[in-house]
């Protein structure tokens, strides 16, 4: 036992993940990441079981543990109640406080997830704001969804939405106490702290690979990991 | 199987869902992608079911989306839970509904979480306090808003206008429903069926007079993946879990998809409208793709409310088809009117699906 195994087992999640894995393999069946990746849930549920810390090193540097969807489909299924995507979860919150997420092209990914989700939670109080459903990131919105964007103040009164208002109701604006109130909590329980790691390993990393860190969704690195795709390498195969 | 047999293993799938008096949050997600669903869903709980709604101003996100993709803490999610469960009590309320699955199952995790750790819930507690001088305790009731929908689903259908039933041939409309993962796959016994008898939606199916379709892969993901919509080189495995479903779901012609997740509605409309723009299909016969909508939005239309003002314009697989079926009349002069009636134009058609304007 090591002290990688350690602080996964100190995560409540671990301990609720992973009971005894007899390798059935129904979690990879039912997986919808292992349809599409190079990925099975039956591995990790293995890989964690034999106590090894440079096997654990080697995942939280690795690709693997970023490709499950946290669907939780696994949990349903196990026969021994195991949960890999508990595991997932677990594992990636060691490759974030150790720094070796950026050490994978899936795992640098968390760069453009932080400053596109946690930014935006303490900023407007919500995780996805109408403002952000732009074209250009999502562009599977389609071609009705930038007729409402571009007709946002006429039309959404008419659906029932408080865009921007105050009160009560779909889209409004959440007051700035409240959004105080949220900041106050990620300071207090670890969250800034966590989206601070998240920036000053993903700044090392991009200096390494000489790519502008700069800030927002715009810079070098941000579009590097939020397009970098090496499908060969992910691809089932 | 006798039928008392059945209804034993039935019993153990129920779950208590409270009859009135509801603390009302909202989902980001459905929100900002669907703001008149979640409007709908308040229309047909105050003014048809005569039911106390009360939503606050000040609850915010449950941040869900950020812990499922690592950029939030579980220590964080749990507190900004506890501070909405604060703000239910302060209003005087104890029964907990929130419009969101990633949120319902949240909630779920949190309270399972506490009662087997309590040093968990006790950590928390001690910085809920810090952060924001406010106390918490657990929801009396717990239940996502399609359980409430269901609840009330043989009310809701007395009160409406219109059947699934096709107009033309007198025969039920069939539906394919898609539950959120995070529903019951999680926690089985927290939602009606669990996660291998799905009755929430199949139950609501039933109360209009349409047909359950029991299709392959009709508990497969919807792709979400968090991560892997969110960030563009990952969505392949997005619209692959979808495309899974609609080749699934095509041999049985559904008239309509029918979910209670806010994301799995999205995807399900918006990954059709893109795989009729890369590949040209569209997994009905008639080019119009298979329409998609959320329960509460399925009984609005069934009460005869106008789809318009439902914003159900705002799937990009038109709605018309099964409007057309069911005999529902709408205008479309209306369709892209603003909230004043004014002419606001009509968004480009897309190239592979069919578009009513
Ligand atoms: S289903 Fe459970 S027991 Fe079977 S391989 Fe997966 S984790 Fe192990
Ligand atoms: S939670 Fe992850 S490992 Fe489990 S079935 Fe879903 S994608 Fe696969």
């Amino acid at each position: 036992m090591g002290q990688l195994f350690d602080k996964l087992n100190s995560d409540v999640r671990f301990v609720e993940g992973i009971n005894g894995c007899i390798n059935c393999g129904t979690c990879t069946a039912i997986c919808p990441a292992a349809e599409v990746y190079d990925y099975q849930p039956r591995t990790i549920a293995h890989l964690v079981q034999t106590r090894d810390d440079s096997i654990i090193e080697n995942l939280l540097k690795s690709d693997t543990i970023w490709y499950c969807g946290e669907c939780m489909s696994c949990k349903t299924r196990c026969p021994r109640n195991n949960a890999p995507g508990l595991i997932i979860q677990a594992l990636r919150k060691l490759s974030i406080e150790t720094g070796l997420f950026v050490e994978s092209e899936k795992g640098r990914q968390q760069l453009a997830l932080k400053r596109m989700l946690s930014d935006t939670i303490i900023e407007t109080g919500y995780c996805v704001h109408f403002d952000h459903t732009t074209l250009d990131m999502f562009p599977e919105q389609g071609p009705m969804w930038q007729w409402v964007q571009d007709n946002r103040e006429a039309f959404l009164p008419k659906v029932g939405a408080n865009y921007k208002g105050n009160g009560p109701g779909a889209m409004r604006s959440i007051p700035q106490s409240d959004i105080d109130e949220l900041r106050n909590i990620f300071e207090v329980s670890g969250g800034l702290k966590w989206m601070e790691t998240i920036e000053e390993h993903s700044a090392k990393k991009a200096k390494e690979m000489g790519l502008e860190i700069g800030e927002g969704k715009s810079s070098e690195y941000f579009t590097e990991v939020y397009n970098r795709n090496n499908h060969a390498k992910h691809s089932r195969k | 199987m006798k039928l008392e047999g059945k209804r034993k293993i039935w019993n153990e799938y129920q779950k208590e869902i409270a009859d009135d008096k509801y603390f009302y949050v909202r989902s980001c997600i459905r929100q900002a992608v669907f703001p008149g669903s979640e409007n709908t869903y308040l229309r047909i709980m105050r003014d048809v079911l005569k039911k106390d709604v009360h939503e606050s101003a000040h609850h915010t996100t449950c941040t869900g989306i950020g812990y499922h993709t690592e950029v939030v803490p579980f220590e964080t999610i749990q507190t900004v839970v506890a501070r909405n469960f604060a703000l239910m009590r302060e209003a005087g309320y104890e029964n907990y509904t929130p419009s969101c699955v990633t949120s319902f199952g949240i909630y779920t995790e949190v309270l399972d979480t506490w009662h087997h750790f309590p040093e968990e819930r006790k950590r928390t507690a001690e910085y809920l306090k810090k952060a924001t001088q406010r106390d918490f305790q657990e929801p009396g009731n717990m239940a996502h808003t399609s359980d409430i929908i269901y609840k009330f689903r043989h009310q809701i259908a007395e009160k409406s206008k219109y059947k699934l039933i096709n107009k033309a041939t007198g025969l039920p409309l069939k539906v394919v429903d898609h539950i959120g993962c995070h529903y019951a796959k999680m926690f089985p016994a927290k939602g009606i069926g669990g996660a291998e008898h799905p009755h929430v939606l199949a139950g609501l199916i039933e109360a209009f007079g349409g047909e359950v379709i029991d299709y392959p892969e009709r508990r497969h993901c919807c792709g979400f993946g968090f991560r892997q919509y969110f960030i563009k080189a990952n969505r392949g495995y997005s619209i692959a879990a979808s495309k899974k479903k609609f080749e699934s779901m095509e041999p049985y012609q559904p008239d309509l998809i029918l979910t209670n997740c806010p994301g799995c509605n999205f995807f399900m409309d918006r990954w059709q409208y893109a795989l009729a723009e890369m590949e040209g299909k569209t997994y009905d016969t008639k080019g119009n793709g298979i329409p998609v909508l959320a329960y509460e939005e399925l009984a609005g239309l069934m009460l005869g409310f106008d789809p318009w003002e439902m914003g159900l314009q705002m799937h990009q697989v038109g709605i018309e088809t099964l409007m057309d079926k069911i005999g529902i009349p709408y205008n479309l002069n209306e369709k892209y009117k603003g909230a004043k009636g004014e002419d606001l134009g009509v968004p480009e058609s897309p190239r592979n699906i069919n578009f009513y304007k």
